[in-house]
This record gives structure tokens, C-alpha cells and sequence, in this order.
């Protein structure tokens, strides 16, 4: 970047959809109303397995008139054109009231629709259904399976076996080594904003809005369970609150909302309860994760092995790909992974953050941690030494990597290497110190924006990327107003809409390295024209402070758009992937991948097996950052997800029942602001990273949540000498492990 | 949802008369009754609400201690002078109860009236709970009760009253006053909830038409402290509870009192180790093998032993904790 001077880009700049939230104004899916819409409250199956044989909906219909209850044979069929929608977007290819078969607690089985909530919450408790039961399957006690690629194509998307080298002599014949296993409950992401849609038909088409992560994904796939042409299905979310992963692909409730409304002829409003975000969305899957390690004398890695075994439904293999860790992590010769389901009566897990490397780093980040002190490494050192200078996997350089300056950095401001002694006491208190490598592979998806310059020196961009909160629609503007010189003041944006050039989703930290880069080659486009309008070489042309310059030559953007005769310049970009490719991790050859450190203090009392968080630093690398406020917040808000983590959550499936116990906030501790020291510790080593994209920025949403247990499990051990294997660390746990009890 | 009146009692002897009918339900600070009526515990036809019940909002001086009425705020019971400093256990215990916006709200009455936290009790769509429904049984049992009973209970119910403030007045052994049209009665908060080998469908021994007016706390407790034990620092249930009063002579404990929460589905005083408290010296061995002699009767479920360990370890913490303050 030539015109540091005018920089937007770098600025503590506040979110644009800040003020709107505060003040209430900001309408999200399940705040808009349509003319005679009908609310629509489901009737959950009660029971894991079997059949519904029938439904007395008859006290339901008599509560009051109005009232619809919408079963099975109600609903239409799906068009064949849902085949083509792969699994993901579409969540799950089971769409439950297609017929009468149970797979799991919770499943819809009959739609209940009145002209109130209230009525339509009560309508929905007088419905009976009648079940025949099966034998249930519970998931956690299944012999793990391979997975199968015709239940869905999430299996397809990483390597279910892999091996480098020659891990299980490496292993046999190394000095120092461990094995261990780690386990982590299933768990839910619980939004702010639960799942919620508004869907109605007008003429044959259909409009939605909808709590999501990806405007695309769920156009089409609507379009495809109707038969539709994707024009004809017009999909809004201003705002979503949250998503984290759960609002990622179409899930069952956003198909029968659409349904219904078809069937009944008016528009119909369909929101979640919290209880409902426990059974008809996804969460993260229980985990168990078979770890060994070896090294040599010095530390290095002589072996690594991560078999990992996650839960799943009888409908579709979610396979969660905690081995990236050991592909991506540490430099070593012989690797090997393996993954594997167990299927069960369940609803159907999902990308939740951090997918893939949160739980891979808590197992190889421990792992890595025992095997430093089985060797007599500290285990900063030991992470030095293993380094991995190139990616494990393919031997190809990374897109950019300052890994080893996070280290230093992290351990300058932490005082890592002049801390206490673990196990020192601090009244009723023991202190322990531990880290963590924090690391996530870096999606970047085919994103397209379209920006107008104005005569009057305004722009827009325009691009249907959803914001969950987390800021893209005010770096977007910073991209823009930096790209074409103009104060961030003059620049505008619309999006989360259909009709606008399409974006890649928001998930997989993706959203700010994929639509960000399509915003940044608009505006250069938009350069180029006024340039060649001018017939000035676009090289000696600079944008800056709502002019166009070359040399000593200087337009303001007025003038200049009235010399070409010219009200604005508009023009659309896309952020094309080598080869075609919708998504990748990297452009060929050059991997990417963010990186970080985290540091932390904990306090273990070891009588009451409390843990707490007394400070942490966290150092990261992801490229170059463009907005530290917004960055600064998904760094502090992976932290505190990480110690939810870590420390307190799960959500745990009653053994005979099948069912998701404690379906709420009060009966799920999450962590509260009394959890977290008010002054976490963040940095950056930042680097324009050329590889990763013309914006030379990676992502850090998940990034930030990677890496967090383990340090905690870590920091846990050196207090107190107790290694805990299972998440979450609470306090009979401790107290097992202190063999207290 | 299901339809309900809504009256506003003028007088206690309104209030009574009126809860007395079928369907009612008395409202104060709502803070639960809202929770029950969402989830379906309860459908009342008719709430009544106390607000206006002005003399219930007072804490006076009675002879010998405070009578704390029962339409007093949480917050306001935590932050009186005489309480913070005649009473810290109630103070403490007030304090991590709940959030500040709940304290604000909830009323000192209405606080040991919560019902159980048990997750099944608390499901939508109740399995088996005898709490929910009499005689359908208790899948906490052999379900997930890690946060369950360790003393009294019964395969019948294994669910552990939740309120903090109800655990320090048993240690300060109040008495709860409560009021209908028969007359006025006077329960020791240490026997105002029912355990289950009693009646496992009940919660208190409250009757229908029963309004509590107050509570009544006597001898002051400089010497006193509630320890809470909690994954996350705020807004959480305990695992487990302590309460302490200590009555000493220099460093020579010349009584105590000691109620464990969250741990039986009452304030579970530990008799025996008071009993065994009395003379001992603060800091020696004794009082640890005090506490063990309370811990004599508990019994674990499938999932909870460490809470025996848990709960004695915060009695003991407890103690100090009390001949600190």
C-alpha cells in the first residue's frame, strides 16, 4: 500500500451497524412482520426412535379458529431438485414430515400455525401424537465406523486416513513418548439470536427472512426443494445475531417454514425457541481423540498420531476433522490420522467454532504439552523446535507465517520465561502457567462485490454478504474508502440480500479475505477506468483524499467525473479461486493458514477444584489486520468461547432417553463476565501476507477460539501436577484428578 | 398460552382469600412464577399479586434480632447495615444469589420457594419426575445427577433445594411466619422443605392459601460466612454450599451452626459436627474430624461422590472463613 497517509484501513473504526443495535432499531429475521402472517410453533417428537403412527390434533383445532396443524401428508414433497443441492448447503438430506419415521428426540413431526405466538404455543401442546417405539441407538456407546460418503459429502471434505512416513516404528523405537486419550462433550453454540424465519409467497415466488450465515446457500436450496428458478426465491437478513457455525447451511426449519406457507396461503413466521436451537439446528460433536507422541532427546517430533472419533445421526456422517491439527500443527516425518464416526439417534452435528482445529488443538496442544515434560522441554521451547517451517502435510510453503515472532512476543509480554515455579501459592490458591499453539486452516470461498464511485465523490458497496456481528459490513467500507481515497464518511453499503453480487459465507473466518478481496479489485477496477478516461498509466495513478492524482497533476473526483461527462462509475468484482474452485485453503502451493500463541495464568484451589482465569496474552499471525477494534473483539471473544469450553460447557444426552438435558441457559453454565480479567492481553505480528490475497489479510474468528483448552489443561497441570484428559475441566474432575476423591 | 386473571390483593387477608381459590397463584416478584408458567410447571387460572401489601416491604427490629418482611427486594435484605453487619452469612449468600437484576426483582418471601433445578424436573416435556407429576418416578436417579442429592434422598427424588439465602437463615436458625385465614404459623427454615422420603412430590410445607409475611432472625453472627462453590463466578447454582455461624471465646469455638446447600433437598444442617465443634480450637485437627463425623450419613449417587469431598472441604473453608470475619 502506497498511501499510508489516507489509510482507513488500520483504524480503531466502530462498527456501522453499532448504533442501530443499541438503539433497537435494528430488525432481524424474527422482528419482521408481513400482512396476515401466521406464527407456526412444531410438535417435537418425544421420543429417539420409531414410527408416528398418528396425530390428534382434534383439542388443538377446537382452542380457537385460525388454528392449523400441518402433519406429514399435509406437506409438500420434495422437488428431485433437491437431489443436485449437495449436503452441505443443505444441512442434512433427512427433511423431517416427509414421512413418518423417527431418528431422533426432537425431530418435527407436526407444524402447528395460528394467527399469535401465544395461540399457537398453546395449540401446539394439545397435539398428540401417537409413536410406535424402536430400540434406541445411543451414539456415545457406538464401536466407531468408517464413514460413508453417500450419507452426505462432509466426509468428503478432508482426508478420513492419511499417513506420512513411517509413524508407528518412529514411535516404538523414540526416547520420550505418550499416549493418551481426550474426550469433549457434544455442545451448543447458542446464538444471542436463535434460529428464525419469515417466509412468503407472492405470485408463484418466494421471500424470506431468515437468522443465516450464507444468503446464497439458502436461495438456492430453496429455490431446489420447490422446483424454482433461483430468481424466483428473494432471501433478506440485514443482521444475524450470532451464528457461530449453526447458521451455516439450511437446516429442516427454514424448508417446512417455506412449506408452510405455501400450504397455507400466507406468510408465515417461524422462530426458535432456545429450546428448539438444542434439536433442530447442529452443535458440536462429542469427541474422543486417541493421541500419541514421540520425540527424541532434543524434543523434536518423531511421531504423531491423532485418531479421531466424533458423534453422528442415522441421516448423514458429519465427520469433524479434529486431525488437521496433527497435518497442520508441527514439523514432523511420520504422521498419521485417522477419522471416524459413531452413529447413532441424534440430530445431526455441525461446523461449530472452531471447527476442526478447536478440538484437534485441545487433544495435540495437551499432547504436545505431556510430551515436553515427559522429555524435560519446556514447552514453549519444545513448540520452537518443532516448528513448522513448511506445511507437514505437503511440504509446500505457507502464504506467510510469523508463528515464531508470535512466541517471542507472547513470551516477552506474558513473562514467560521468568515465571513463578507451578503450584505456588496464593492464599487458598495454586498458580499455573501453560500455552498453546492456536492455529486454523484459512477457507477462502469465490466472492463477489460491486462498488460505485459518484460524481459527488460517494460510494457503495454491494454485496450479499450476511454481518453476524462481527464487523464485515464496516471493514468493507474501509476497504473501499482507503482503495479510492475517500473518507470513510462517503462510503455506503448494502447487503445481506439476494440481488446483489453474490458473497461467500460468512464462516470459516473466510468472509473478510474472500468478499474483502472482491471489494478491493472493484475499486481498483474503478481506478483503472478513471485512469484510462484520463489516459493516465493506472501505475502513476493515485486515489487519495477525494482526489486522482498523478504526479503533480490533481483532479478532484468531480471534476474529473465531469470531465468524462460522467454521474458514476460503477463496477462489479470477483474474487476468483485458481483453477474455478468455489472454495480452497490457499492458492495452489502456497497454503494458508493463521496462527497464533496463547498464554495464560490460572488459579486451581485444590480442595474446592475451582479453576479460574487470572490473566492471558495472546499473539497472533494472521496477515495484515484491518480493523483492531472488530479484531481485538473476535480475538477476546475465541478466548472467553475457549474457556466456556475449557472450564464449564456441554451439553450431555440423558442414556436411556436420548434427549438433550438442561435445554437452556440455566441449566448450561457459559461463562460471564465475572469469569473473564478485564484486561486480556491481545497482539498482533502482523504481515501482509501477498499469497492469501490482494489484501494481504487472513482470518481470525476461529483462530481465536483454537488452542485455549489446551493452554488451560496445561496451565491446570503445572499448578497442581494433575493432567485432566476430559472436557470440561470442572471441579470433580480436579478433585478426581487429585485423588481427593 | 394459557388464560389467566389477574387481581391485585388490598390486604393479607385479601391476598389469603384469594389464593385460596383453585387455580391460584400468589405473585411478588415473579422472578420464577414467570419461569414456571413457560415451561408448564405450573398454569395458574388466577394470580395474585401481593405488591400492594406495603407492610411486607419492611425489615424492623424485633426484640432479640430483625423480622425481615417478605416482600423485601434480595438486594435490599443484602445492603441493610443490620444485616451486613449483625448477619454476613445472609448478606454473603444474598449476594451470590441469582444476578443484580434478579435481586432487584425477587422478594426475600418468594427466594426459598424456587422449585428445583433438576434439569428433568425442568424439562418442557416431562419423562419422569415425581416432582411434575406424582408417582411417574425420577429419572435423575439413574440419569445425569451429578449435581444431585447427597443426603436424603430416595430413588424417589434426588433433587437439592436451590436457594443460597434459605441455606443461611437455616444456619441462623430463622423462622419462617406464615399466614392464612386459620391463623399464623411459625416453621423453622431447617423444616420448611420436605424431603422426599417424606414426600418426594413436594417442595414445602407450605399449604394451599398459605402466604409467608416473614422471616425472623434472631441472635446476631458476626462470626459467619457462606461459601459457594460454582463453575463461573456469577449467576450460577451451587454444587455445593456453606454456611457458618460461629459463637467464640477467643480461638475456642463455644457453638456453631453449619447448613450445607445444594446438597439435600433441604439446608442440610451438619448436627453431629456441631455438636462435636463445641470447645474444639479454631485451627486444630478436630474440626476436621468434626466435619467428617457430619458426613457419617451421606451417600453418593452414580454420579456424584466428589461432592461428599466437595461439601466437606467448603464446611471446612466455611469455618475459617466465619472466625475471619
Amino acid at each position: 500500500m502506497s498511501h499510508q497517509e489516507s489509510s482507513v484501513i488500520s483504524e480503531k473504526v466502530t462498527r456501522v451497524d453499532g448504533p442501530s443495535k443499541v438503539r433497537g432499531e435494528a430488525r432481524y429475521a424474527g422482528d419482521q412482520k408481513v400482512d396476515g402472517q401466521m406464527h407456526a410453533v412444531p410438535v417435537l417428537a418425544t421420543i429417539p426412535a420409531g414410527e408416528l403412527e398418528s396425530i390428534d390434533a382434534k383439542q388443538a383445532l377446537a382452542l380457537a379458529d385460525g388454528i392449523v396443524v400441518l402433519t406429514a401428508r399435509d406437506m409438500p414433497r420434495l422437488h428431485p431438485d433437491l437431489d443436485n443441492i449437495t449436503v452441505p448447503p443443505l444441512a442434512t438430506r433427512h427433511i423431517p414430515m416427509q414421512d413418518n419415521l423417527i431418528l431422533y428426540e426432537g425431530q418435527v413431526v407436526a407444524l402447528v400455525l395460528a394467527p399469535s405466538l401465544a395461540l399457537a404455543t398453546e395449540a401446539a401442546k394439545l397435539v398428540k401424537p401417537i409413536y410406535r417405539t424402536h430400540s434406541y441407538i445411543n451414539p456415545e456407546h457406538q464401536v466407531p465406523q468408517s464413514a460413508d460418503p453417500a450419507r452426505g459429502n462432509y466426509s468428503g471434505s478432508g482426508p478420513l486416513d492419511w499417513t506420512k512416513g513411517t509413524p508407528d516404528a518412529a514411535y516404538a523405537s523414540a526416547p520420550h513418548k505418550v499416549k493418551s486419550i481426550y474426550t469433549q462433550p457434544s455442545r451448543h453454540a447458542n446464538a444471542m439470536e436463535p434460529s428464525a424465519i419469515v417466509a412468503h409467497w407472492h405470485d408463484g415466488q418466494l421471500t424470506v427472512w431468515d437468522s443465516m450465515q450464507h444468503i446464497s446457500s439458502v436461495q438456492i436450496t430453496l429455490a431446489a426443494v420447490f422446483g424454482l428458478s433461483i430468481e424466483d426465491v428473494r432471501v433478506i437478513a440485514p443482521h444475524t445475531g450470532g451464528g457461530f457455525g449453526v447458521k451455516a447451511f439450511v437446516w429442516p426449519h427454514e424448508i417446512l417454514a417455506a412449506m408452510a406457507s405455501k400450504v397455507c396461503g400466507k406468510a408465515v413466521k417461524f422462530v426458535l425457541t432456545r429450546q428448539h436451537m438444542y434439536n433442530m439446528v447442529g452443535y458440536q460433536p462429542q469427541m474422543t481423540q486417541h493421541m500419541a507422541l514421540a520425540c527424541d532427546e532434543k524434543g523434536q517430533l518423531a511421531a504423531i498420531r491423532q485418531d479421531v472419533e466424533n458423534v453422528t445421526s442415522l441421516t448423514d456422517d458429519y465427520v469433524e476433522f479434529g486431525s488437521a491439527a496433527a497435518r497442520s500443527f508441527y514439523a514432523c516425518d511420520n504422521i498419521s490420522i485417522s477419522q471416524r464416526v459413531k452413529r447413532g439417534n441424534i440430530n445431526l452435528p455441525t461446523f461449530m467454532r472452531a471447527p476442526w482445529d478447536g478440538p484437534g488443538s485441545w487433544a495435540l496442544g495437551s499432547a504436545l504439552d505431556e510430551l515436553a515434560h515427559e522429555a524435560g522441554i519446556d514447552p514453549l521451547d519444545m513448540r520452537i523446535r518443532n516448528h513448522a517451517d513448511t506445511e507437514p502435510q505437503t511440504g509446500e510453503p505457507w502464504s506467510s507465517k510469523m508463528l515464531l515472532e508470535c512466541y517471542e512476543e507472547g513470551a516477552r509480554r506474558f513473562g514467560w520465561r521468568t515465571r513463578p515455579e507451578g503450584g505456588t501459592r496464593d492464599g487458598y490458591w495454586l498458580r499455573g502457567f501453560g500455552m498453546a499453539d492456536c492455529s486454523q486452516g484459512q477457507a477462502r470461498f469465490q466472492s463477489s462485490a460491486g462498488l460505485t464511485l459518484t460524481a459527488e465523490g460517494t460510494a457503495h458497496v454491494a454485496s450479499s454478504f450476511c454481518d453476524m456481528g462481527t464487523g464485515p459490513a464496516t471493514i468493507f467500507r474501509q476497504v473501499a474508502a482507503e482503495a479510492l481515497g475517500l473518507p470513510l464518511s462517503a462510503v455506503t453499503s448494502d447487503h445481506g440480500q439476494t440481488g446483489l453480487p453474490a458473497a461467500g459465507p460468512t464462516y470459516g473466518q473466510s468472509t473478510t479475505i474472500s468478499t474483502g478481496n472482491a471489494v478491493l479489485m472493484a475499486a481498483r477496477e474503478i481506478k483503472a477506468k478513471l485512469a484510462a478516461h484520463l489516459q493516465w498509466p493506472v501505475a502513476e495513478t493515485v486515489m487519495e483524499d477525494g482526489c486522482i492524482r498523478r504526479n503533480n497533476e490533481r483532479l478532484s473526483i468531480k471534476d474529473a467525473m465531469k470531465l468524462m461527462g460522467m454521474q458514476e462509475i460503477a463496477s462489479e468484482s470477483t474474487f476468483a479461486l485458481p483453477g474455478g474452485a468455489y472454495v480452497d485453503m490457499g492458492a495452489p502451493g502456497r497454503p494458508a493458514r493463521s496462527f497464533g500463541a496463547l498464554f495464560v495464568e490460572v488459579l486451581v484451589d485444590p480442595d474446592l477444584g475451582l479453576v479460574r482465569l487470572r490473566r492471558a496474552t495472546g499473539v497472533y499471525s494472521a496477515g495484515r489486520i484491518l480493523n483492531p477494534l472488530t479484531a481485538r473483539s473476535q480475538i477476546t471473544g475465541g478466548i472467553i468461547w475457549g474457556w466456556g469450553m475449557a472450564t464449564m460447557e456441554g451439553s450431555h444426552l440423558d442414556p436411556e432417553r436420548g434427549r438433550w438435558i438442561s435445554r437452556d441457559l440455566a441449566g448450561v453454565p457459559i461463562p460471564v463476565n465475572a469469569d473473564i480479567p478485564a484486561d486480556l492481553d491481545i497482539s498482533f505480528v502482523e504481515e501482509f501476507d501477498h499469497e492469501a490475497g490482494p489484501l494481504g489479510a487472513r482470518g481470525i474468528g476461529e483462530l481465536a477460539a483454537t488452542g485455549v483448552a489446551a493452554a488451560v489443561g496445561n496451565a491446570i497441570f503445572d499448578a497442581t501436577g494433575a493432567r485432566l484428559h476430559d472436557l470440561p475441566i470442572t471441579p470433580d474432575k480436579i478433585l478426581g484428578a487429585l485423588r481427593l476423591v | 398460552m394459557h388464560n389467566f386473571v389477574y387481581e391485585r390483593a388490598n390486604s393479607a387477608d385479601n391476598a389469603m382469600d384469594l389464593g385460596h381459590r383453585d387455580g391460584a397463584a400468589i405473585l411478588a416478584g415473579g422472578t420464577e412464577l414467570l419461569n414456571w408458567m413457560r415451561i408448564g410447571i405450573e398454569s395458574p387460572d388466577l394470580l395474585v399479586d401481593i405488591r400492594d401489601l406495603g407492610h411486607l416491604d419492611r425489615i424492623e427490629e424485633i426484640e432479640g434480632g430483625l423480622r425481615i418482611g417478605a416482600l423485601c427486594r434480595l438486594n435490599d435484605v443484602a445492603c441493610h447495615p443490620a444485616i451486613k453487619r449483625d448477619f454476613p452469612v445472609l448478606s454473603s449468600a444474598i449476594l451470590q444469589s441469582a444476578s443484580a437484576q434478579l435481586r432487584n426483582l425477587a422478594t426475600i418471601g418468594g427466594n426459598p420457594l424456587q422449585r428445583v433445578r433438576c434439569p428433568y424436573f425442568r424439562e418442557e416435556t416431562v419423562n419422569a419426575c415425581n416432582k411434575r407429576h406424582a408417582g411417574s418416578g425420577c429419572a435423575a436417579y439413574e440419569g445425569h445427577n451429578e449435581r444431585m442429592a447427597i443426603f436424603g434422598w430416595t430413588p424417589e427424588c434426588v433433587a437439592v433445594q436451590p436457594s443460597d439465602p434459605a441455606v443461611a437463615f437455616a444456619a441462623l436458625d430463622a423462622v419462617v411466619i406464615v399466614q392464612s385465614t386459620d391463623g399464623t404459623r411459625r416453621i423453622p427454615m431447617r423444616e420448611f422443605h420436605v424431603l422426599p422420603d417424606e414426600d418426594p412430590s413436594a417442595h414445602s410445607v407450605l399449604g394451599r392459601g398459605e402466604l409467608i409475611t416473614g422471616i425472623e432472625i434472631s441472635t446476631p453472627a458476626p462470626h459467619s460466612a457462606y461459601l459457594k462453590v460454582r463453575e463461573r463466578q456469577s449467576y450460577e447454582y451451587a454444587l455445593v454450599s456453606a454456611a457458618v455461624t460461629l459463637d467464640l471465646d477467643g480461638e475456642t469455638i463455644r457453638n456453631a451452626r453449619i447448613a450445607l446447600g445444594s446438597v439435600a433437598m433441604r439446608p442440610w444442617r451438619l448436627l453431629a459436627t456441631e455438636d462435636l465443634l463445641v470447645g474444639k480450637r479454631l485451627g486444630s485437627k478436630d474440626i476436621a474430624e468434626a466435619v467428617d463425623a457430619g458426613f457419617a450419613e451421606a451417600r453418593a449417587l452414580s454420579g456424584n461422590a466428589y461432592k461428599i469431598t466437595l461439601a466437606r472441604n467448603a464446611a471446612l473453608r466455611a469455618i475459617e472463613l466465619a472466625s475471619e470475619n
